[in-house]
């Protein structure tokens, strides 16, 4: 819903969990589903005497991804204390990131333009707080801190964007890359992926920004872009009726499909930023920044721009081709193998992705069909071993075993019948069997040789090689 | 009254090779003390009774079976309460801390274990290492085995009396801004602060983590020595460790200081400083240049803004450590809250002393929006003059010597004033600072029998030269041998 | 000069999550001003131009490798609890400023 009179301005914040094996500061494992409270060490539980150590695996996936979305990495950047006062919180301050962030001043393209990235650094997660009912409601929470320590990276957006769709735009595809990159696996729902909204109203041509309110508890796309829109209608209509707009924190509320005021008061936390004296700064040189660029792989927008290229894909074939890094791998060891992309394009976007999500990287790899089984399954349609039907069948049990189409076929006697002797009779039999329709064939129907050419493959359990059926009908049917 | 527990640990060690001696001997006679002295000294919070004769007991026979783990096995060492010692109570001076147990041993600590050194109990000390004379423990005040009415200086007063009272041949304190130095000064014992790095701080419960470090109080050079050696090196759980190699402090202890180019500070000879502490102390230069040292003036111009500087970096850091301690995980929860918030006030008003509160409300104001720049910003640019003018006196000379403090122990209740007490510390807190190794030995006593501290200052990582140095003026002094007057309890 | 009025104790009172007794506040509000007129000294000082020193030795990119070293049992970590609700920590009810 766009606005003539106002201009929507927004802002979006992500924190991505990262796919580290341990926590941000300590040995402890960054796995999800355990007990409570059974992955926790006096390191991220808080405890006193305890002292953090940076994993350096967490600022390599930062570098990566600062790197892939075109930012600065800062040669000199340091951890700070960020101070608030919460029971998820072992120590009542998160290590966070504040005036010397890991990276700067990046861009993210979506459709033809490019939304700018403000900043990119990294923090440790918080514990999980559960209660009965609402918070609001409920008479004492309870804490688990396995979560506390997870490395946390979170991703600043100029407010460049304009729009709720072009909010879910820049989502998408920074999660790709996120996904692509292997740093995260951009599950939003699960809340690895987090995204909250900085979003305000400006008259049009009016340069100044207008109070920008915080969006949180967005957790898919389709909520970020139903929350925005719900907000610019809300903004509008104060704005509208001359009400003030409070700057302040919302929550989305997905059930009531509404944004809820969460503070009363318009105050900002004094989080008392300060370096972390317990951890020396990190000094970034050129020479490790290269060593990872090296190991960049090909970002998604690379990819499906080179799909369409190299393999004459159309957009939206390379835009589902390219949505998880292994379904991109895997399609183009088939198209390698076979030397007919597009082919494989087709048997991967209509048989295959019927399996597997496209961006399950670990279904793909795990699928009963390798690429090249596919590979050989393409090359017995096309020297006419069988035909394309029976071929969509031998698709479907080499799924079920994991067999080759080869030991199918061979097994099961799928050849397709070509031999023009056999077929001569079948189709004899056949144009015997349905005289009246060898009578509207000679009238003009022309369709009449569909339906007899049907009934031959019916009788030959579909094994008759079609083109030879369509030939010998043809060749033997009585000319109109 | 007893033999063992009045000789130093290498003595003990000594006699333990020897055959002469046993650790449960040691352990039984150092316990027996503390029964009969500490009634009247209270340097200890907890004492580890059980533990202290099992492991003498294990120690025993490491020495039989003539495989003893090396020089400390076997000596009855304490611990200041400051220091996370598992399965047994660390307190750090606090209520907020009365019953916590942790679930780990500090790095130090463990080390200490390895090296087979016996626990006899945990330290008292000021309430989270803030404070210059153990009054402001949560639970009782530490007196000076001197004179029981006098402080025995603080953060660290128990870990120094108890060495000055032999109820510990070694002790572990801490120093941020003198706390192992000042209660060495005045309880008459060796205090070693050794360069910020040297030692890890894991498990050392934080007061001010850019300042803080864990060091030993001694009898005499060669046992600050031996435990410097045990609990000095990087630790991978600590990232403020510097990975410097240790070298042998005992190997050079005798070389002696021929030509060694002493620095005397212009700026710790003040107006109002004690003159038998200034002239104790200008009489130990002279002993020191007669034992072939050459002393000149240097001159640290920034040492007063050094005390602005500690009192806002210190409190700042502290109020961020201090955060944690909400009654949600451990330690103390106030009854009777309403909700969360009301929960954390109460707790924290129930289980911080006074000069606590004190440090986190002023460390909170300077941390604040809009005082940041002025205050905390300012004091670390400050710091950093500090330590310019310590590289520049050290570019002409090798060690500093001055006075510890300005003072000798002062009574009890007679420094109210927290102004007046934090410039007690005026000598030691630029050490701190700068980060540089500082050492208080005994060097002298008063008219009126109260000891005064000399103080040696060295460059980064130059402790071996700083024990060297003291191990020359103990061996032409005998204030380090003098014990006081302390009598058993009447029973 | 007064530095620090009662507001100001207040509010960093409420920063710090500290009950304060009118009593105590008034006596911290002198005390606090005492030792901040005695800090002002170094605002005095021209510090333009000198780097801040964070750490006294200065080392930078010391870090660990991203494996797993093991937690502590749910036991230990569950021990102190002030208190404990089965496998949680238990807190009483958050109410929003």
């Amino acid at each position: 819903m766009n606005n003539n009179k106002y201009e929507t301005v927004i802002g979006l914040e992500v924190h991505a969990q990262l796919s580290t094996a341990t926590k941000m500061f300590c040995g402890c494992r960054a796995t999800f589903g355990a007990a409570p409270n059974t992955q926790t060490c006096p390191v991220c539980q808080g405890m006193p005497g305890s002292l953090p150590v940076i994993n350096r695996r967490a600022i390599e996936f930062g570098i990566m991804t600062s790197l892939a979305i075109g930012c600065r990495v800062n040669v000199r950047n340091r951890f700070a204390r960020k101070h608030y006062y919460y029971p998820d919180m072992p120590k009542n301050y998160q290590i966070s990131q504040y005036e010397e962030p890991l990276a700067e001043h990046g861009h993210l393209a979506i459709e033809a333009r490019d939304i700018g990235i403000q900043r990119l650094h990294l923090e440790e997660d918080v514990g999980k707080l559960l209660h009965e009912g609402a918070l609001e409601t409920a008479q004492s929470s309870s804490v688990d801190f396995n979560r506390a320590g997870v490395p946390l990276m979170e991703i600043v957006s100029k407010p460049d964007l304009r729009s709720p769709d072009e909010a879910a735009a820049y989502l998408k595809a920074l999660r790709a890359i996120l996904v692509y990159l292997r740093v995260c696996d951009g599950n939003m729902e699960e809340g690895s992926m987090r995204c909250d909204a900085n979003i305000s109203l400006r008259p049009v041509g009016q340069a100044e920004y207008g109070t920008k309110v915080e969006i949180k508890n967005m957790n898919s796309f389709r909520n970020v872009r139903d929350a925005l829109d719900y907000e610019i209608r809300r903004q509008t209509r104060a704005l509208e009726t001359g009400e003030r707009i409070v700057q302040e924190t919302r929550l989305w509320d997905p059930d009531r499909a509404v944004t809820v005021s969460m503070r009363s008061k318009e105050f900002a936390h004094d989080y008392r930023y300060f370096p972390e004296p317990d951890l020396p700064p990190l000094d970034v040189q050129p020479a490790w920044i290269d060593a990872v660029r090296a190991r960049l792989p090909e970002l998604p927008s690379a990819r499906r721009a080179r799909f369409q290229h190299d393999y004459a894909l159309s957009a939206y074939e390379a835009d589902i081709l390219t949505q998880g890094r292994g379904l991109a791998d895997y399609f183009e060891a088939a198209a390698r193998g076979s030397g007919k992309p597009k082919a494989v394009a087709n048997w991967v976007l209509n048989e295959l992705l019927r399996e597997v999500p496209p961006d399950d990287d670990r279904a793909v790899a795990a699928s009963p069909i390798p690429p090249a089984h596919l590979v050989g399954l393409l090359r017995l349609m096309d020297d006419g071993t069988i035909s394309g039907k029976i071929a969509k069948d031998v698709f479907e049990k080499m799924y079920r075993s994991g067999e080759t189409a080869e030991a199918i076929v061979g097994r099961e006697g799928l050849t397709q019948v070509a031999d023009e002797g056999a077929l001569g009779v079948a189709v004899d039999a056949v144009l015997a069997e349905h005289a009246k329709v060898v009578e509207d064939y000679k009238a003009g129907k022309k369709a009449a040789l569909g339906f007899l050419v049907g009934q031959v493959m019916k009788a030959t359990q579909g094994k008759a090689n079609p083109g030879v059926v369509n030939r010998l009908l043809v060749e033997k049917l009585p000319k109109g | 009254m007893s033999t063992l527990a009045s000789l130093t640990a290498h003595e003990l060690a000594a006699r333990y090779r020897r055959g002469e001696a046993v650790p449960t001997e040691a352990v039984t006679e150092y316990l027996a003390r503390i029964d009969a002295l500490d009634p009247q000294v209270r340097a200890f919070l907890t004492v580890t009774r059980e533990d202290a004769l099992r492991r003498a007991a294990e120690a025993d026979a490491r020495f039989r079976s003539g495989a003893p783990r090396g020089p400390l096995d076997g000596v009855p060492i304490a611990l200041k309460d400051v220091l996370c010692t598992r399965g047994i109570r660390s307190t750090c001076g606090s209520k907020i801390l009365e019953r916590f147990v942790p679930p780990y041993d500090a790095t130090v600590v463990a080390r200490l274990f390895a090296a087979g050194a016996i626990l006899l109990g945990k330290l008292n000390m000021d309430e989270f290492a803030m404070g210059s004379s153990t009054e402001h423990s949560a639970f009782f005040t530490t007196h000076n085995p001197w004179d029981l009415a006098r402080v025995p200086g603080g953060s660290s007063g128990g870990a120094a009396a108890a060495v000055a009272a032999d109820m510990a041949a070694l002790t572990l304190g801490t120093d941020t801004g003198g706390s192992i130095r000042q209660p060495a000064a005045f309880s008459g014992v060796l205090g070693l602060k050794p360069t910020y790095g040297r030692v890890s701080r894991y498990g050392l419960i934080a007061f001010a983590s850019s300042l803080d470090q864990v060091g030993p109080f001694a009898k005499d050079v060669e046992d600050a020595a031996l435990m410097l050696q045990a609990i000095a090196g990087a630790d991978p759980m600590d990232s403020t460790s510097i990975d410097v190699p240790v070298p042998d402090y005992r190997a050079g202890l005798a070389e002696g200081i021929e030509g060694l180019r002493l620095g005397v500070p212009a700026e710790y000879f003040i107006d109002g400083m004690d003159p038998e502490v200034e002239r104790a102390v200008r009489t130990a230069i002279a002993t020191l240049e007669g034992l072939g040292a050459r002393t000149e003036p240097v001159s640290l111009p920034h040492t007063e803004y050094g005390l602005a500087a500690y009192y806002v970096i210190a409190p700042a850091e502290a109020s961020s450590n201090l955060a944690r301690y909400d009654g949600v995980k451990y330690g103390l929860r106030a009854g009777g809250a309403r909700d969360l918030i009301d929960m954390y006030s109460k707790t924290r008003a129930a289980g911080f002393g006074t000069e606590v509160k004190r440090r986190v409300m002023l460390g909170t104001y300077v941390l604040s929006a809009g005082y940041y720049d002025a205050y905390y910003g300012q004091a670390q640019k400050m710091r950093t003059l500090v330590r310019r003018d310590f590289e520049r006196a050290f570019e002409r000379v090798d060690l500093i010597v001055a006075p510890t403090t300005p003072g000798v122990a002062f009574k009890m209740g007679e420094k109210e004033d927290p102004l007046q007490m934090y410039l007690n510390d005026i000598f030691t807190i630029p050490v701190n600072l700068a980060g540089l190794p500082g050492v208080s030995i005994p060097g002298g006593f008063t008219q009126t029998g109260l000891p005064i501290g000399l103080q040696l200052i060295g460059r980064a990582f130059d402790e071996a030269l700083l024990l060297r140095a003291a191990h020359a003026y103990q061996q032409v002094t005998t204030w380090h041998t003098r014990k006081p007057p302390l009598e058993p309890a009447p029973r | 000069m007064t530095r620090i009025s009662l507001e100001d104790v207040e509010h960093v009172a409420r920063l710090a999550r500290l009950d304060l007794s009118a009593a105590e506040k008034e006596r911290m509000r002198k005390e606090l001003d005492g030792i901040l007129s005695y800090i002002d000294k170094l605002r005095a000082i021209d510090t333009s131009g000198v780097e801040p020193t964070a750490h006294a030795v200065p080392v930078t990119n010391v870090m660990r490798d991203d494996t797993e070293c093991p937690s502590l049992p749910q036991e230990d970590m569950l021990a102190n609890a002030p208190d404990r609700h089965g496998e949680l920590f238990r807190v009483p009810k958050i109410i929003e400023e």
